[in-house]
């Protein structure tokens, strides 16, 4: 079967409805690949320069780990500090080598616009593995994989999202999928981390049903999954302000009392104390399932983004480790 | 009050350019965004919130001894993309420019957010921001894909 031409991804905007769920549907099949339990080399020859300009351990990681199940080889920046960055090259010129060295980029960057203007730059794919405050739409797909895990659908979802919804390009990225498939979004955080106000009304314009409120725990009742996401003090310049909101939403067993059966607790993480430990136990919890399905997530993008196309029965085509 | 009446509000000018049509109140700006200021040695003439048939109320400028460029024009399309601009010679009417802001605004101005890529003045590629709507304007920049700041615009020009 012939895939269809996806020339990177930038934001979520680079991929249908349909592809989405191609995409989720090839992740599903990749599962044993990812888990180490079948060897199949769908990329081998192929290499990955994966470019990270900021700190990065999971999305990195899974890339490298991503690459390394099918077969595939990776080059890494390394460190920016000991890079010729520091040295003052420009982006464009990063790209214009490593263009040369890969087969496709999956980049982080601190600057927003970053990754679009690599993809302008490069002949090879390039993934956002984030941009600033912008996209991180690889994310968005192990989201949407989680969920979907989980509920079986993405369409008619109510889905809470949490914490810093200003700064936060995971739950950016996040909303505008969402809405594609029709889920209703509640936006709950402290007013100064409140969703940007041209996000609410594009994903409005869009024909979404979005709330915002400051009351997580009286949003979740109906909710079908509740999003967490870490306040990050770094983007605080006073310390006391960062103390009033970090302490807004600390979610415990206790608040989970009331909530759907089937609802999820899902945080990109790292988390700091946001979710309490004592969740973790509990049927809600999905984070760490959600953390390694960024392997997979991956995996069927690499495959998507080179052209690979990923067989219907994996299990045949692959071999023992 | 006739259009020809505004008009001779200020003194007809031998050499030079008359941009008409500015929305009432744009005046200003449209200096601003065409580098026009006190350093400037030529004349200029203004007029603001005259009547006009066709817009209620308007503002005028007249340039002297100097014809824009089409980079000036290009930056007048982000305040005033419906003026009419006249090149005068010799007291008449040489040639009549068209303002055109097309789907894209490629290197007039750069991104107003202040984390953009594109703040690194040494990035090579071009400044490219979308016109989203005319009227109001809108423009998003193509990389990071932020709203820009309209008031900011003419400090960012390239």
């Amino acid at each position: 079967m012939e895939v269809s031409i996806v020339a990177g991804l930038i934001t979520m905007d680079d991929l249908t409805n349909e592809q989405i769920l191609e995409i989720l549907s090839d992740a599903e099949r990749l599962l044993p690949v990812a888990r180490g339990e079948l060897y199949l080399p769908l990329l081998k020859g192929r290499i990955l320069g994966n470019l990270f300009f900021e700190p990065s351990t999971r999305t990195r990681m899974s890339f490298e780990t991503a690459m390394k199940r099918l077969g595939g080889d990776v080059v890494n920046l390394g460190d920016v500090k000991t890079s010729s960055v520091v040295k003052g090259e420009t982006l464009f010129d990063t790209i214009q080598m490593v263009d040369g060295y890969t087969d496709i980029i999956a980049m982080r960057h601190p600057r927003q616009g970053a990754a679009q203007y690599a993809q302008d730059a490069a002949r090879v794919p390039i993934l956002n593995g984030g941009d600033g405050a912008g996209h991180h739409p690889t994310q968005t797909m192990l989201d949407l994989f989680t969920i979907q895990q989980a509920h079986g659908r993405l369409d008619g979802l109510k889905v809470v999202l949490a914490g810093d919804l200003r700064y936060g390009r995971t739950v950016h990225s996040l909303s505008h999928a969402l809405v594609r498939f029709g889920c209703d979004l509640i936006f709950a955080s402290p007013d100064l981390l409140r969703m940007p106000e041209e996000i609410v009304s594009d994903l409005r314009a869009h024909g979404a049903n979005v709330h915002e409120t400051e009351d997580l725990y009286g949003s979740m009742a109906e909710a079908d999954v509740v999003y967490m996401t870490r306040i990050q003090k770094e983007r605080f310049a006073d310390e006391d302000e960062y103390a009033r909101c970090a302490g807004a939403y600390k979610l415990h067993v206790r608040h989970l009392e009331d909530v759907k059966q089937d609802m999820i607790v899902m945080h990109p993480l790292p988390r700091v104390d946001e979710i309490d430990p004592t969740v973790d136990k509990t049927r809600h919890a999905r984070y760490f399932e959600q953390a390694f399905n960024g392997v997979v997530a991956r995996m069927a993008l690499l495959c998507r983004l080179l052209g690979v196309t990923v067989p219907a029965d994996v299990s045949a085509e692959g071999g023992a480790l | 009050m006739s259009n020809e009446h505004s008009m001779r509000r200020v003194t007809a000018i031998r050499n030079g350019t008359v941009i008409d049509h500015i929305p009432s109140g744009q005046a200003m700006r449209v200096l601003e965004m065409l580098g026009i200021g006190g350093e400037t040695s030529v004349p200029v003439s203004l007029v603001m919130n005259v009547p006009s048939k066709k817009m209620g109320s308007k503002d005028i400028i007249k340039v002297e001894d100097r014809e824009l460029t089409q980079g000036e024009l290009d930056r007048l399309a982000l305040v005033a993309p419906d003026a009419h601009v006249a090149i005068i010679r010799a007291y008449s009417v040489a040639e009549k420019l068209t303002i055109n802001l097309g789907e894209e605004v490629v290197n007039v101005v750069r991104c107003t957010f202040s984390n953009c890529i594109t703040t690194n003045l040494r990035e090579p590629q071009a400044h490219r921001l979308r016109v989203i709507e005319r009227d109001p304007l809108e423009l998003r920049c193509h990389y990071c894909g932020r709203p820009q700041d309209l008031g900011e615009l003419s400090n960012n020009v390239l």
